[in-house]
């Protein structure tokens, strides 16, 4: 009974950080699903907004004001991958990686700016400034309950990435990420749309981070360690359990978030069953693989019946 | 229209696996010109067009498109006056868009794409239209994703997305080489009935030699990076599949075109 009762106290504050993991999670989904390109650059981008957005409020920035500088340092992150990979011709994981070891001694640097020298950790108290989310009032029935703001925010990021990816700029991305040659050949700048992807994507995982920032009451260099796993783990977590019902693309970025406030209560309940936090991430990496093992090993495994039939199949077009 | 001039490629250059693939080809092609193009396994075919497509650059030579210079134009940018249909009925199309959308980003080839919707609601009814001229029921799903068609119906559907908006120059990459016989004509008669109503310059690779006689009004042979024989007009139309084997041999001083040509 105990137990009941202290997982569901753990509730709002699961399903808040998982809204804001969730905006993360959207921005793993344009590019590890819709550009195909696993983007490392998050682990630290999602640093780096975090860092902005505290540093700029601890030296008197408004709250939106830092918020929007962070969403432009993660955009500007997204530039420079996009950039060593296209222009340097550096392979998109290897440009994600040197681009997210750079940024670790970037967000040291940027939280030191006005606080006096570089340091891994930064805190920003709800009592000395106005912030947008805060883990203070998470169970309380009132408007500054954070779930409100970022339940709003999320449903604006989602309808505006809708209405982007419906235009012929975001259709051309999609052509992009779904076949480079096709793309080309319809006279679209491969180069550019992939570059534009990586950038709204680690906005929108900086955005996340200057709102778990701002949640937790401070800013870490390490809080990116293997963000993007969970960003994965929260795309994958949502297709699987929603894929056959969320066809329409809107509701496909809804998956995202669902699945991230769906790993942070299973994270509550693992947590209150016993399991060391220390032990969270090798967990969180062992089921992520286990779901990505899974799908080929259906393939490979249970389908032997199908392959043939499908061969035949094509023989008749 | 096009206007090849003395172009060159060599690939893996300086190592074992040097290949001299375009040895200084030189083609100038007539507004309204539909050319066949065949050579065996390695001639310089597919090189040619993806020379023209702007692939990848070429080492030497120049190439213009209905007078303008595109040696140093990006791929992306030569899209402006090309349509392309390949080889692979995979390449041509986005498998994992809807049929509308494909040809949505189609008819916006050589555009600049802006922040307008994607498709507008006049588009659909004008597509509607065309896939109805192809018979293979695709008008009717219009918003399916085009990973479910089969092989035919992706290439028949590559083909109307390169010619939506009327291309300079139409380059076919042996587009029925993966079909089934029967799919093969079907495409291959759409292709003509297509080249015809919007006299389109066009150059087609084809494996078959009856294809190649039966279409256009000129064929090209390629042999070890150049072009070996150039027929046209009433030679063309009189050509049979023995001539050609025979002037093959000719021109190259070589007899294996039998079996490397007909075997594929």
């Amino acid at each position: 009974m105990e137990f009941i009762a202290s997982l569901l106290n753990s509730m709002p504050g699961a399903a808040a950080q998982g809204l804001a993991w969730g905006i993360m999670a959207i921005g793993v989904y344009i590019t590890y699903k819709i550009l195909d390109i696993a983007d490392l650059t998050v682990d630290g981008s999602i640093g780096t907004g975090a860092a902005v957005c505290v540093v700029l409020t601890v030296n008197g920035v408004p709250v939106w004001a830092a918020m929007l500088c962070a969403v432009l340092a993660g955009v500007l992150a997204g530039v420079v991958t996009g950039l060593f990979h296209t222009v340097c011709g550096i392979p998109a994981i290897l440009s994600g990686i040197l681009t997210q070891l750079a940024l670790y001694s970037i967000n040291l640097r940027t939280m030191g700016w006005g606080t006096g020298g570089g340091k891994p950790n930064l805190p920003v108290s709800v009592d000395k400034y106005d912030l947008l989310v805060t883990a203070r009032y998470v169970r309380d029935l009132a408007l500054r309950n954070p779930l409100i703001p970022l339940a709003a925010l999320t449903v604006v990021v989602i309808a505006l990435l809708y209405w982007f990816f419906g235009t012929e700029l975001g259709c051309s991305l999609r052509a992009t990420g779904a076949n480079g040659n096709m793309a080309r050949a319809q006279g679209i700048n491969t180069n550019w749309c992939k570059v534009l992807g990586l950038m709204v994507s680690n906005g929108l995982v900086a955005l996340a981070g200057a709102l778990l920032a701002q949640y937790q009451g401070f800013s870490d260099v390490n809080m990116g360690r293997g963000a993007i796993v969970i960003g994965l783990a929260a795309v994958i977590i949502g297709e699987v359990l929603f894929s056959k019902v969320f066809r329409n693309f809107a509701l496909k970025l809804l998956a995202c978030v669902f699945g991230a406030v769906i790993y942070y209560i299973v994270i509550q309940v693992v947590l209150r069953l016993g399991l060391s936090t220390d032990d969270l991430k090798l967990l969180t990496a062992l089921v992520v693989a286990l779901f990505l093992a899974v799908p080929h090993w259906k393939a490979r495994y249970f389908s032997k019946a199908v392959v043939p039939a499908q061969k035949g199949g094509s023989a008749h077009a | 229209m096009l206007d090849v001039k003395n172009i060159c490629k060599t690939f893996n250059p300086g190592t074992v696996n040097e290949k001299t693939a375009l040895a200084g080809v030189s083609l100038h092609l007539d507004d309204g010109d539909f050319v066949t193009v065949i050579g065996g396994n390695g001639a310089g075919k597919s090189t040619l067009l993806n020379a023209v497509a702007g692939v990848w650059p070429v080492d030497s030579g120049s190439i213009s498109i209905g007078g303008t210079d595109v040696t140093h134009l990006p791929e992306h940018k030569r899209a402006k006056y090309i349509g392309r249909v390949f080889q692979d009925p995979m390449m041509g199309t986005a498998a994992t868009m809807q049929i509308e959308e494909n040809m949505a980003l189609a008819a916006r080839r050589g555009r600049g794409r802006t922040l307008r919707p994607g498709i507008g609601r006049d588009e659909r009814e004008r597509y509607r239209e065309l896939l109805k001229i192809l018979d293979l029921g695709l008008e009717d799903r219009l918003t399916s994703k085009v990973g479910l068609l089969s092989g035919g119906q992706r290439q028949a559907l590559t083909l109307l997305m390169a010619t939506l908006q009327k291309p300079q120059l139409l380059l076919l990459d042996e587009h029925t080489a993966a079909l089934d016989p029967k799919t093969a004509a079907k495409v291959l008669e759409a292709t003509e009935r297509i080249v015809q109503k919007d006299h389109l310059t066009t150059l087609m690779i084809t494996h078959n030699m009856k294809d190649a006689i039966v279409h256009g009004n000129r064929l090209i042979m390629m042999y070890e990076g150049n072009i070996a024989l150039d027929i046209s007009g009433e030679d063309k139309k009189k050509l049979t599949v023995e001539q050609l084997l025979a002037k093959f041999g000719q021109a190259t001083g070589s007899d294996e075109a039998d079996d490397k040509l007909l075997l594929g």
